[in-house]
């Protein structure tokens, strides 16, 4: 009876927050609230959201190593970069080598180009995969850090496409932050919705034991190309939103090294924690930039700490990461999800515990 | 245990976002009292990570020997874009928004300042760029000017030289993935074409990788065409690894390079390898433009205590885009971005360390003289002083 | 083409060949034993570098000198690695240990930037390597022709070492079936740690002779011929150093020859390695030389 209540007010809690939230992004995105820098770096803790949790899919639900993010985010962000900039525009950002006079024709509105970008990484994956994913997972994460490098270097070669180096400017901007909020909700309630599904499932029998999950039935292999394909769809889109808020996309930006930025997120969060990753993105993409001061030098009393230089925010970083992998490697969450028993059972510890003697009596 | 830590990690983070959050509300309120923010944005690390810090020095002592404008001091807010685009937009943003500065300055590489290009054209602030020196760089953008002369200007010089000194085939190599080295390379080659009135003078052109380290078999390539001379614009980093290589295996061409090359650590590499090769910089030392420059050599020198045997050019750029901005904010007499622009626009020919600079409409600093230098006994040496209408 | 361009390409080729065939053992080795990926290689690689520059330049040490120290201390920087990231997860599944390898990797390579900048230090002139030999007109610095003859030498001493030794019969044994080795009473906390020492020893050594050809030292340096290395050893048989040398030497070549004789592709160059993986991977998964692992239920 009681539970049933608490489950209740717990569902009631549930539609606060949530209008809470919407209510304070509403607020950020007509600028009755904080300002462009606020409004950027949230947007892009959206993006990594989107990214991260896609991430989490692949590595953390299918355990599927996956290193390959920067470069299916690469081929969303430049789908969404070559279709969407004003015809009128193209001529003076290719002025070194003419675009193909095919492409230059195109203009695809925001959201065509931005689902085209997510279904052209899932084919690239589905492509890598079918080699890839019949070996074991170690072959996965080189293939997929080399694929992230070859598409780095076709996007800097193939200059009648993609400009090559000079990259493509002038991205159309998007006029709310609900562009980028929307597409995070809406992905990670799919993401979610498949994870609970019989196919979520599967995922993650795979990822418990392999030949346990084949011997019931499961075919270890369409799953996984499913599972890799998925995440590299979303990928793509978070690629197409992070050119869109960044208004410029240049090869250099996709380099491997943005992988481990989610490969962070994910493990802060915990592998196969869809509410732990959503939190951690939020929790790196802002503590990224809070911790900037880091790079500043620091006078104290008239002494120069010579700790604080650039290049210390990234040490800091990285050691981070080995932490949490040496010391923490549940991240925040594990394997579980948020939920309001779990908050209320840090906060009131003792509550637990007599209802666990109730229970057992 | 574990539990708890990880809880407290995280009430720990959040805690900072709220006075990260709450710091920035302050800031916002110091802004109008006894200061005036500038902002820096250059590479600090990463690739261009050298030239950046060279190019903030003579900014930062710009400062120290100009510090106050209107009767109030002059703040330097300096980020770190790490030579990468996604970070050099966030950073100009977080400048603008949050440190509210009244001008930026800024960036070593050309790549970088485009990126930021749109961002500073929104928010109508005013940007003064020190060395970067692709057209894209300020086209169509009112907001972004520059103290350097381009790279169409500077890929004709270079191609004037070679022709003077009896050049007629020419190799190029560039390196794939910058903007500023695909960007001279491809007006080197046009300007050389056109002067030589011969389409076939370029026999090769190369192009090689961020990072690459190995030129042997593009150089190989090159020897086996032997071209009188041979272009190559990259960055310090590299400089030194491609003269070297060439000259093991056996090149005995003119080996070209543009401003970047003018970094003590192209001679240090490339040791012996390095005497004899041309460059095309902003600046010397040896033969000050102007008043101001006198001073500044004189100054400078005893700053840099023998840190670098030459006054790197970026770092005399870096002077002249703080004083620009500077002179700018004391003629508009307000810090408003709008009026600094204006004043900026009106600029009338004023005494930089790099010669007398006045604005084109596109808002490039409108020189026509480069100094070309060359290495002999391990030091970069004066040659000329090019004037190209 | 003349045939003399034809020669130098090839030298450039075993050249560049050979040092990425010093740094695939090192990758093969650890693979065969710990079955791990082991990311930060090329980094303690660029750590190598960074020795050297400290103590020929720094601290004006003779080259035989600080070429001893520089693997001393390359070894060591290998064993720290092993010992506090990859130790303590001997036990944890896979991808924690893969994870823990790319935060090492990531860390070096930041804590380079951070203490060394992102400057690039010039590597110190050793004489005798960098000197430049020609025959008419092809010409080749020292060091490119006694690459590949060290590292032949190396791989007969790593060979030896693994085949005739008690230890190397520990290493082979713990590569065949890791728990029953230990159950056999093989002290595998030693096999790995020799395993390590070899293979940092032999990325010092790699180190010094890269940067006598490519003289520049920075925090990035490793990150390219890390992954190529790793690839090299795998298409020459993972956990075969005959093989790795093999690969390294098929990868080396390729890239040059790539750029001789379809030069407008040469941008393409860093992308050849990545295409054999893929090409392996489909066609023999288990490399050139390796053997058919099967996995164990």
């Amino acid at each position: 009876m009681i539970d049933q209540r608490k489950k209740h007010n717990f569902k009631l809690y549930n539609i606060i927050i949530f209008i809470v939230f919407v209510a304070f992004i509403t607020a950020l995105d007509l600028k009755f609230l904080g300002d462009d820098y606020v409004r950027r770096v949230l947007s892009l803790a959206a993006i990594y959201t989107i990214v991260s949790v896609s991430m989490n899919l692949v590595n953390g639900f299918t355990g599927l190593f996956s290193l390959g993010q920067a470069g299916f985010m690469a081929v969303g962000a430049y789908t969404v970069a070559i279709f969407t900039v004003p015809l009128e525009k193209r001529a003076a950002i290719f002025y070194v080598v003419d675009q193909n006079p095919v492409l230059a024709q195109i203009h695809l509105p925001f959201v065509v180009a931005l689902i085209l970008g997510g279904l052209l990484s899932a084919l690239i994956a589905i492509l890598i995969g079918i080699p890839v994913l019949r070996l074991r997972s170690d072959y996965l994460a080189i293939a997929t850090l080399g694929f992230s490098e070859i598409i780095r270097i076709i996007l800097t070669n193939a200059k009648s496409i993609t400009n090559g180096a000079l990259g493509i400017k002038g991205i159309p901007e998007m006029p709310t932050m609900w562009v980028f909020f929307g597409v995070m909700i809406l992905s990670v309630t799919l993401i979610v919705l498949l994870i609970n599904s019989s196919y979520g499932r599967a995922f993650k029998a795979i990822r418990e034991d392999e030949i346990a999950a084949e011997a019931m039935g499961i075919n270890l292999f369409k799953h996984k190309v499913m599972s890799f394909a998925i995440g590299a769809f979303f990928a793509g889109i978070g690629g197409g939103l992070l050119a869109s808020l960044l208004g410029t996309v240049d090869p250099k930006q996709f380099y491997f090294t943005m992988t481990y930025n989610f490969l962070l997120i994910i493990v802060l969060g915990g592998m196969g924690s869809i509410s732990g990753t959503v939190i951690a993105s939020f929790i790196v993409t802002i503590g990224l930039e809070v911790l900037r001061f880091f790079d500043e030098p620091l006078t104290l009393l008239g002494f120069n700490i010579p700790l604080f230089r650039a290049g210390f925010r990234m040490v800091i970083f990285s050691a981070l990461l080995m932490i949490l992998v040496l010391f923490f490697r549940n991240g925040l969450l594990g394997q579980k999800e948020l939920s309001w028993d779990m908050i209320t059972s840090w906060f009131n510890k003792k509550t637990l515990r007599r209802k666990e003697k109730g229970g057992a009596l | 245990m574990k539990r708890k830590l990880s809880l407290l990690l995280s009430l720990l983070m959040i805690f900072t976002m709220f006075t990260a959050c709450s710091k920035q509300g302050a800031g916002t309120e110091t802004s109008n009292s006894d200061v005036i923010k500038i902002g820096v944005f250059e590479p600090l690390t990463g690739e261009n990570g050298g030239g950046g810090l060279q190019e903030l020095d003579g900014i930062k002592y710009a400062n120290k020997m100009y510090p106050e404008v209107l009767g109030k001091k002059i703040e330097l807010v300096i980020v770190d874009n790490k030579s990468d685009k996604g970070e050099a937009t966030t950073a100009v943003t977080r400048l603008i928004e949050k440190d509210k500065v009244v001008a930026i300055i800024g960036s070593y590489g050309s790549g970088v300042s485009i990126a930021a290009g749109d961002i500073i054209k929104n928010a109508k602030i005013p940007a003064m760029g020190a060395s970067c020196t692709n057209p894209m760089v300020t086209q169509g953008n009112e907001y972004y000017f520059r103290a350097c002369f381009l790279d169409p200007f500077q890929g004709r010089v270079m191609a004037n030289y070679a022709l003077q000194q009896g050049a007629k085939t020419a190799a190029v190599i560039m390196q794939n993935g910058d903007d500023y080295s695909v960007g001279l390379g491809n007006f080197f080659i046009d300007a050389f074409k056109e002067l030589t009135n011969d389409p076939n003078c370029i026999v090769d052109v190369s192009e090689f990788q961020v990072n690459d380290t190995d030129f042997n078999a593009i150089l190989t390539n090159i020897k086996a065409k032997n071209p009188d001379v041979i272009f190559a614009p990259s960055s310090a980093t590299t400089a030194p690894l491609i003269i070297k290589q060439a000259r093991a295996l056996g090149i005995k061409s003119l080996i070209m390079g543009g401003d970047t090359w003018e970094n003590p650590s192209v001679i240090e590499v490339a040791g012996a390898d390095a005497e004899g090769i041309v460059l095309s910089t902003f600046f010397d030392e040896n033969d000050p433009a102007t008043e101001e420059a006198k001073k500044f050599v004189e100054g400078y020198k005893k700053e840099l205590a023998g840190k670098e045997p030459i006054i790197p050019a970026v770092a005399a750029l870096g002077y002249d885009a703080y004083l620009l901005v500077r002179d700018a904010i004391e003629r508009a007499g307000s810090t408003n971005g709008e009026a600094i622009k204006d004043a900026l626009k009106a600029t009338k020919d004023f005494e930089g360390v790099t010669g007398i600079i006045n604005f084109t409409e596109e808002g490039d600093a409108d020189k026509n003289i480069a100094v070309i230098k060359t290495v002999k006994g391990g030091q970069f040496v004066y040659i000329d002083t090019v004037e190209v209408k | 083409m003349t045939f003399e361009i034809f020669m130098q390409q090839l030298a450039n080729g075993i050249s560049i060949g050979s040092l990425y065939a010093l740094i695939a053992i090192g990758y093969t080795m650890v693979y065969g034993i710990l079955r791990l990926i082991n990311f930060a290689h090329g980094d303690i690689f660029m750590m190598a570098s960074y020795f050297m520059v400290f103590s020929m330049v720094n601290f004006g040490l003779p080259w035989y000198v600080s070429m001893v120290i520089v693997i001393i201390a390359t070894i060591l920087l290998g064993v720290l690695v092993e010992k506090t990231a990859y130790k303590p997860l001997r036990n944890a599944p896979r991808m924690s240990i893969m994870i823990s390898a790319i935060g090492v990797s990531f860390l070096l390579e930041n804590l380079a930037t951070y203490l060394f900048t992102g400057v690039p230090k010039g590597f110190p002139d050793i004489a005798i390597l960098t000197q430049a030999i020609s025959f008419g007109n092809i010409s080749f610095s020292v060091a490119t022709l006694v690459t590949p003859i060290i590292t032949l030498i190396l791989l007969y001493v790593v060979q030896f070492i693994t085949n005739k030794t008690k230890i190397g019969m520990a290493m082979r044994a713990s590569s065949i079936d890791f728990e029953t080795a230990r159950l056999m009473g093989i002290n595998i906390n030693r096999v790995i740690s020799t395993t390590f020492v070899i293979g940092s020893g032999l990325a010092a050594v790699g180190a010094i002779l890269w940067g006598s050809k490519y003289p520049s030292v920075m925090p990035l340096m490793g990150v390219m011929p890390g992954l190529k290395c790793f690839i090299a050893a795998v298409l020459g048989g993972i956990g075969n150093t005959t093989g790795a040398v093999l690969g390294g030497f098929i990868l080396g070549m390729a890239e040059i020859m790539l750029v001789t004789f379809l030069p407008s592709l040469t941008g393409y160059r860093d992308a050849i390695a990545f295409i054999i993986l893929i090409v392996v991977l489909l066609v023999k998964p288990t490399g050139l030389l390796g053997e058919k692992v099967t996995d164990k239920v």
